[in-house]
């Protein structure tokens, strides 16, 4: 039962992973961007959670209005910043975004201060699932492994299935192209990044009552990102599922078997694909 | 040359606080001209580059004995040894990737490292280590140099650094040199006339963590104190920053930006001069980094140099995205 729990754990922390390295992996697929900022959004979307549930009274509430928010902070920035830098090195690319992070930090302590805030569970998942007479599950934890999972297939289905999805892949593998073929590549870039901005804050917006809020918290889950995007290949989806739920694993597992040395076994996960695949598992050298 | 006899003559009118900021100053210059090697000369934009910096820090304060000098021919070769041969497993993982990736796993790699010291007891945690008393140098039982006396050691650090300078433009104008510099033009020819292009790349990654090393070494000698924000990534970003600020694949140039970089942090920092939005320097910090890569794609050197070129084409980026 115990090995239940932290398999559960590990789904769980695997699949908000998911939502966060499925836009970066886009954003760099897409549009070439690599985005340091991406754990910056996440930070976005829990102080938005904490800041709009105080005011709303209702996390139900702060998630939709938060994701508004979040759309066109993604906009904005996409117009006025990101669009001016794809054309150029991605050494760029990775200052400015490095100094959007700075910013952003910055403005956090501004608005929010540097202490650690709580979001309280809503009040409907707030209950426990019975395993046995000791171990019990909470709710909350099933209902996001349940929403990120059914967002994962549904942007499966947009990518596969749909019209939009068809002139998101044609402008990732060849945008001239794409463009002459007449798909307005600046409005799709343009969604993308909002859409990857959002996915980024929902997550730390439905992450925020199980993992409380404070600074640098976007940072930290940032290279767990990235070490999720190089295992599983840029700008592959399903790449990136299966090196999430990989790390959730590894991480879960590395906690309950060795603590001190749990932050370092993605790491050795990373090392150990990197000789195998360097390309990542998705993507064909 | 100038410049050089400038920094000389320094200690002679500025007063200690100023002295000692001189000689941080120059420790990050050391630090920006190991990662220049790497980014200006190579073309490996590396996004980890503090570990080794805060590596052979740690390797000063943990070798050191507690109540006495350590001797700088024992912890300063250890140091840099140690941070090089991390960089050699690090590298022999990370030179394998390119673009983008390499960005990546460069950070994940010092994020391990940095985790290594946050998490377990090895060094202190996340309080880190003091160090009380300060290497000291002897040559035959004599000691020419007090590194407690900060006048001392900024004619040190300035020796050391331009010790590094040397070394890498000798470096850079050797065949090694020209061969990095084949390398960052186009890699893929270079490996078809014949170079073994992955042992050069890794290389450069070993001799810039060396020196990333001797930086390491020198900031925690100067500060007394290690702790794991010395290698997080920050560091790297804002090292990295150094580089671009003061233009990169040119070696002034990342000795102007570390200058520009640290004396713009003091001026932003200083609360006597902007008051209570002092404490929020990285606000004005960001944002400047933001205008620096719209509008100076060159850095200082090239606001100087002859020529600014605002049309350079960097477009060989977005094609190697999805291959």
């Amino acid at each position: 039962m115990f090995y239940l729990i932290q398999l559960l754990n590990g789904v769980q922390y695997g699949l908000l992973l998911f939502l966060l390295a499925s836009g970066l992996t886009l954003i760099f697929g897409i549009m070439g961007i690599i985005n340091l900022a991406h754990g910056s959004f996440y930070m976005v979307g829990a102080y938005l959670a904490y800041w709009l549930a105080k005011i709303t009274g209702s996390l139900w509430l702060a998630i939709p209005l938060g994701l508004v928010i979040a759309l066109a902070i993604g906009v904005v920035l996409e117009t006025t910043l990101v669009s001016r830098l794809y054309k150029r090195d991605h050494l760029y690319q990775v200052l400015l975004t490095f100094g959007l992070i700075l910013i952003f930090e910055e403005l956090r302590s501004i608005l929010f201060g540097d202490d650690v805030h709580g979001v309280a569970v809503p009040a409907l998942l707030d209950y426990s699932v019975r395993l046995t007479d000791t171990l019990s599950y909470p709710v909350y934890r099933l209902f996001i492994t349940a929403v990120c999972l059914s967002l994962a297939g549904a942007m499966v289905l947009v990518i596969h299935k749909t019209r939009l999805g068809m002139m998101i892949r044609a402008s990732s593998s060849n945008r001239e192209m794409a463009a002459s073929l007449g798909v307005n590549i600046r409005l799709l870039f343009a969604l993308v990044f909002a859409f990857g901005t959002a996915l980024a804050a929902f997550a730390g917006m439905i992450a925020a009552p199980i993992s409380s809020v404070f600074p640098g918290m976007g940072n930290q889950i940032l290279i767990i990102c990235f070490v999720v995007v190089v295992i599983g290949g840029i700008g592959s989806i399903n790449g990136a599922m299966i090196a999430s739920l990989a790390i959730g694993f590894a991480d879960t597992l590395g906690k309950v078997l060795a603590p001190e040395y749990s932050g370092i076994a993605v790491y050795l996960l990373m090392a150990v694909i990197l000789l195998w695949r360097p390309q990542g598992l998705a993507n064909k050298t | 040359m100038l410049s050089a006899l400038l920094l000389a003559v320094f200690p002679l009118i500025g007063t200690t606080f100023y002295v000692q900021l001189g000689a941080k100053i120059m420790i990050m210059a050391i630090f920006a001209l190991s990662l220049d090697l790497l980014v200006g000369h190579t073309g490996l934009v590396s996004l980890g580059h503090a570990a080794y910096f805060g590596l052979a820090a740690y390797v000063l304060a943990l070798i050191s004995p507690k109540y006495e000098a350590a001797s700088l021919w024992v912890t300063l070769p250890a140091a840099i040894v140690a941070a090089a041969a991390v960089a050699l497993v690090f590298g022999f993982l990370v030179v394998r990737t390119t673009g983008v990736y390499f960005i990546m796993v460069t950070l994940a790699f010092a994020q391990m490292l940095y985790s290594v010291f946050h998490d377990t007891k090895l060094g202190g945690g996340s309080d880190g280590i003091y160090i009380t008393v300060r290497p000291e140098l002897t040559i035959a039982g004599i000691k020419p140099l007090d590194l407690e006396n900060p006048v001392q050691f900024y004619y040190f650090v300035l020796l050391i650094m331009i010790g590094v300078y040397v070394l890498l433009s000798r470096v850079l104008h050797a065949p090694f040199g020209r061969a990095l510099a084949g390398i960052k033009a186009n890699e893929s020819r270079m490996r078809s006339i014949g170079f073994p292009v992955f042992a050069y790349k890794l290389g450069a990654f070993v001799l810039a963590g060396a020196l990333a090393g001797l930086a390491g070494y020198l900031a925690a000698c100067q500060f007394g104190f290690v702790n794991p924000e010395i290698l997080a990534w920050h560091q790297s970003g804002t090292v990295l920053m150094m580089v671009i600020l003061g233009g990169m694949g040119k070696l002034h140039g990342a000795v102007l930006g570390a200058f520009a970089y640290v004396l713009l942090q003091e001026f932003l920092s200083a609360p006597a001069l902007l008051g209570a939005y002092a404490k929020h320097w990285q606000l004005a910090m960001g944002s400047l980094i933001v205008l620096v890569v719209l509008a100076l794609p060159d850095g200082l050197a090239g606001l100087f140099g002859h020529g600014r070129s605002f049309q350079r084409n960097d477009s060989n980026s977005a094609s190697e995205n999805l291959e």
